[in-house]
């Protein structure tokens, strides 16, 4: 699938990883494995989020999360969701390793479990464990933009500021704060959690940042499969419109038709 | 003889001897769709079919599953 050269495109570098789509999706939530599949082919993702749980031991062994994403298609990304400090954090990424044979890993530390906000302190060292140990970190956290420059610091290949909480919906509540880190932060700068809807998306990647990570704004959109389509496009409209450039907010109008050559008796009214 | 260990939180009975690929399998699991922890350490692939399990073990199973 090649595109016209007037919306040609730099890939997305993750580590070494290499993507063409900026919109990475999450696989929680879904009613069925089959409905996964489909709304991650919809999105267009090439990069896909996973968790690491314990293995049911009380029920019959069914088919896999993994039967269904075809890794030649899809980077897959694990994640440390549900770690509160740093050291279950690396056990996590350990593991997911071990399954996956990646380097890929998103960091999460959190804080609390109503919030689910980062936790800024087992972030930043975890984030230097596991950059020791190899991994290539993708960062889950807040939108500081100090924080965000310590973690790019350390060796992460991504930071993943969070537009506001996860599961909240509630879209980009600080665009300034995206704005800062763009100027700061060298490594591409990822939106990750909050997104409710295409226009989140659009407005994220509108401000430049490099990609949008999302999971439950399509999950448990009405339709999920339409929710994946309109992300998908919202994210490359976002996309194309950063890089064309948008226009300048003016106070005042400035007409599109010429102003020379009405007829007479219109145009404005002489006073 | 049988010796007791922990699996993902809850106890159970293994023969001596038991390696950790032997647990796997037993418990009906895809090997390559598991990791495996032996007391809060990484059990990598290739020590599965070695190591074996000793009384008292914590071993945790984990796979992937969806998520964000």
């Amino acid at each position: 699938m090649s595109s016209p050269a007037y919306l040609a495109d730099q890939p997305l570098l993750l580590g070494s990883t290499s993507l063409t789509s900026r919109l990475l999706v999450g696989t929680g939530k879904y009613s069925s494995f089959e409905e996964t599949r489909q709304a991650l082919e919809i999105s267009g993702t090439q990069c896909v989020t996973v968790a690491v749980r314990r293995v049911n031991l009380d029920k019959n062994q069914g088919p896999s999360l993994l039967d269904f994403i075809d890794r030649r298609r899809y980077a897959i990304l694990p994640n440390t969701a549900g770690c509160f400090d740093a050291a279950s954090a690396i056990r996590t990424a350990e593991l997911a390793r071990d399954v996956l044979d990646t380097k890929l890993v998103k960091l999460e530390v959190l804080g609390d479990p109503k919030t689910l906000l980062p936790d800024p302190v087992g972030t930043l060292e975890a984030t230097r464990e596991l950059v020791k140990q190899g991994f290539e970190v993708l960062v889950y956290c807040s939108d500081d933009p100090r924080l965000c420059v310590h973690i790019a610091e350390l060796g992460a290949k991504s930071v993943m500021p969070a537009g506001s909480p996860i599961g909240s919906g509630q879209g980009v509540l600080n665009p300034n704060a995206l704005r800062i880190i763009l100027e700061l932060v060298q490594v591409p700068v990822i939106v990750d959690a909050g997104v409710g809807t295409a226009s989140d998306v659009a407005l994220a990647m509108e401000l430049g940042v490099a990609g949008v990570l999302l999971n439950t704004g399509i999950a448990s959109a009405r339709e999920p499969l339409r929710m994946a389509a309109a992300m998908r496009d919202a994210c490359s409209a976002g996309r194309q419109a950063f890089l064309a450039g948008r226009i300048p907010r003016k106070l005042y109008a400035n007409a599109s038709s010429p102003t020379e050559g009405l007829i007479a008796g219109a145009g404005p009214a002489q006073r | 003889m049988q010796i007791e260990i922990e699996v993902n939180g809850a106890a159970r009975t293994v023969p001596r001897g038991t390696t950790v690929a032997q647990l796997v399998e037993s418990l009906g699991l895809r090997p390559e769709l598991v990791a495996v922890e032996r007391n809060t350490q990484l059990v990598r692939r290739s020590e599965r079919g070695t190591l074996e399990l000793c009384a008292g073990d914590r071993i945790e199973l984990v796979t992937l599953v969806g998520g964000g």
